[in-house]
């Protein structure tokens, strides 16, 4: 049996690993459910070729001709409907617009010529907005309308412009918020709990040692957490990484540290697992929402812009597409960086200073 | 002169110097008086073990000595060294503690485990050894969660036994154990002991106390009651055997009390306990005065006293809490 001691710092880190990598949960949880959240929002959100527009045509003589005149529109869906259930459809969103004909009374001649249309539309919906141009156009043209301009169409796919583009940086960095502050905090307030904490205490280890075995076993979980989405994003959606791979791991080290230093403090004097699970549902919940994982930041509200770019998850977030999608250097994103670099400080060091081993 | 002759001893080496001592600690948690002004001496090379019930404060007092609390008051010196400076890492080198109830790590080996702990100490024994002196060879690889309470116990002595303290203090080492695995935990004590170890123990199992301790004090309250070896506690009882019976019929409380040898009478239900000087004196007289009156006896047992009698003697209440 190799008897040798090897230094404490290497023991407490590997004794993090294996009891991390025994745990069947834990494993699910950073490595498969990050997969199968990729896999079916990169599913439902994938790009289809231009959703068609679906229209309402209200009954009426002209229901017909109009309905002709969109058919030319392969991106034109229309059905003729009954007022009410026309409006019932578009209240529920099935439609987008509605078309209605008035016969114009008193005119002799017959045909749409002589009617004036109708369009119904929720102005808030950009579908809507879309319908009422597409069909108007369809309109206008069969009817006998010229364009006066030539106009050319060059259609490209910008790569990293996707949703799917958009959503792996942003999965990424959930999961090494989620994996770095259940990953220490409920580790150590377990430990608490089962008052080994005390009993560490109670030998001549350092307790830094305790705290830092942590930071590096998740040094080293991370790699695989942040390769398996990379690698598992190129393979089935085709995401490039346009930035340095280099860049990618610092900005993952980093953002890593960071969360697990606040997974520290939330550990730090916290005496239950439940009480611990609160704390880390109430930090992590408005980062889920405001950082921009699944849907940009950019569409809250102008003033709290600010804040939510203070937020740590958001840093990472940024710093990570700033990578993959749009290719930018290191040191373009050194607002991030710091952003990240304060909670980590902050963190870390109030958390030496709170902390409770018994 | 009489300060420094105390003084020179904790300066200059551990021969002469106790292996614990405390003067005056006191420890209160708001009204609770935990530990109420304890003075002991610990020699080294002695098992002094602290008996009590639940909620005495044996555990408080224990981990005053253990540095893991700060005591109120008093003075506490392990080793001939007072906690609250930069060397108490340091020193932890030289102790070794089992706390009550410890959960080790789940999902680790034992051999894990103790490489783990080995690791923070500067002197001790190997791993290998260590897992020898524990009697766990056969569960080396085994994953801590699957263990026994037994086997967990010798682990967790295991552990505090790795660095081959100079004094080890356990904190009920092995409550809630079955006698077998208590008998294995009580021989790596005294394999421990043997070696010239130092323990301070705390239980609230006489046979514990009885089997491992030079010394024992019963501690209630915060305070000590008595301390002294088992044997001289014994004796200090007024009437140190006893007789047991259970009475079918009326017998006179009184009567028991005037017989020869009996210096108490207790009484619960049928069944009386007198504490005698004697029993080959009171049990001939017992009988008869049963015979004369109405009464029979239905059960009767005589014995030793123990250290429980001593505390129930003291304190009028059980010693365990089972």
């Amino acid at each position: 049996m190799n008897d040798k001691i090897r230094t404490p710092l290497f023991e407490l880190t590997l004794a993090r690993i294996l009891e991390s990598i025994r745990e069947p949960e834990m494993l699910f949880w950073v490595f498969v459910f990050p997969i199968l959240l990729a896999v079916a929002l990169g599913i439902a959100f994938r790009e289809k070729p231009t959703d068609k527009q679906r229209i309402a045509i209200e009954e009426s003589v002209d229901a017909a001709e109009i309905s002709k005149l969109l058919s030319v529109r392969e991106d034109i869906q229309a059905i003729v409907l009954d007022p009410a259930e026309a409006g019932e459809q578009l209240r529920k969103g099935k439609v987008d617009l509605i078309i209605s004909a008035d016969q114009n009374i008193g005119q002799k001649q017959e045909g749409l010529l002589q009617s004036s249309l109708l369009f119904t539309y929720d102005e808030t919906r950009s579908n809507s907005k879309s319908a009422r141009l597409v069909s108007q156009d369809a309109i206008e043209r069969g009817l006998g309308r010229k364009d006066i301009i030539r106009i050319r169409e060059n259609k490209v796919e910008t790569p990293g412009s996707r949703y799917i583009d958009f959503l792996i940086p942003g999965l990424i960095g959930m999961n090494l918020m989620g994996s770095g502050m259940w990953g220490v905090g409920f580790a150590v307030v377990y430990a608490r709990t089962r008052k080994l904490l005390k009993r560490l205490a109670a030998t001549p280890m350092r307790r830094s040692h305790y705290l830092i075995g942590f930071m590096l076993s998740r040094m080293i979980f991370l790699i695989p957490e942040v390769a398996m989405l990379v690698v598992l994003g190129w393979i089935i959606f085709r995401v490039r990484v346009l930035g340095s791979i280099p860049d990618l791991i610092i900005v993952s080290v980093l953002g890593s540290l960071t969360f697990a230093g606040l997974g520290l403090i939330v550990a730090a004097r916290t005496k239950t697992i439940e009480g611990a699970s609160g704390w880390m549902n109430f930090i992590m919940m408005p980062m889920y929402i405001l950082s921009g994982s699944f849907f940009s930041y950019e569409r809250f509200p102008e003033f709290a812009i600010p804040f939510i770019r203070a937020l740590p998850l958001t840093a990472l977030n940024d710093a990570l597409r700033a990578i993959m999608n749009d290719g930018r250097p290191l040191y373009s994103i050194w607002l991030e960086l710091a952003v990240m670099s304060i909670w980590l400080l902050l963190t870390f060091i109030v958390s030496l200073k709170i902390f409770k081993w018994q | 002169m009489e300060i420094i002759k105390e003084e020179i001893p904790a300066l200059t080496g551990k021969s002469e110097t106790p292996a614990v001592r405390c003067i005056g600690v006191r420890k209160y948690f708001r009204a609770v008086h935990a530990v109420d002004g304890i003075d002991l001496e610990v020699r080294t090379g002695e098992c002094f073990g602290l008996l009590g019930p639940n909620g005495a404060g044996k555990t408080t007092l224990v981990e005053v000595m253990e540095g893991l609390t700060r005591a109120d008051e008093g003075i506490v010196e392990i080793l001939g060294y007072r906690w609250g400076s930069r060397d108490d890492r340091a020193f932890r080198d030289r102790i070794a503690v089992q706390l009550q109830e410890t959960e080790l790590a789940d999902k680790l080996t034992v051999e894990e485990t103790l490489r783990l702990f080995r690791s923070f100490f500067t002197r001790g024994h190997t791993v290998d050894e260590v897992i020898k002196l524990g009697e766990l060879e056969e569960k080396r690889n085994e994953r801590v969660h699957k263990l026994s309470g037994g086997t967990k116990q010798r682990l967790a002595l295991a552990c505090a036994l790795v660095s081959n303290p100079e004094l080890l203090f356990l904190d009920e080492p092995t409550t809630g154990l079955d006698p077998q695995a208590r008998a294995r935990v009580w021989a790596v004590v005294e394999d421990f002991k043997l070696g010239g170890g130092t323990v301070m123990l705390t239980t609230h199992y006489m046979e514990e106390a009885t089997r491992l301790c030079n010394r024992v004090a019963i501690m209630d309250h915060g305070r000590f009651l008595a301390i002294g070896t088992p044997g001289e506690l014994i004796a200090s009882l007024n009437g140190r055997e006893i007789i047991e019976f259970r009475v079918l019929g009326e017998l006179d409380q009184e009567l028991l009390a005037g017989l020869p040898g009996v210096k108490a009478v207790e009484r619960k239900n049928e069944s009386y306990s007198l504490k005698v000087l004697s029993i080959d004196v009171t049990l001939h007289a017992l009988l008869n005065a049963v015979d004369k009156s109405h009464a029979r006896i239905d059960r009767l047992l005589t014995r030793q006293a123990t250290l429980e009698d001593v505390f129930m003697s003291m304190t009028g209440g059980r010693l365990t809490d089972e």
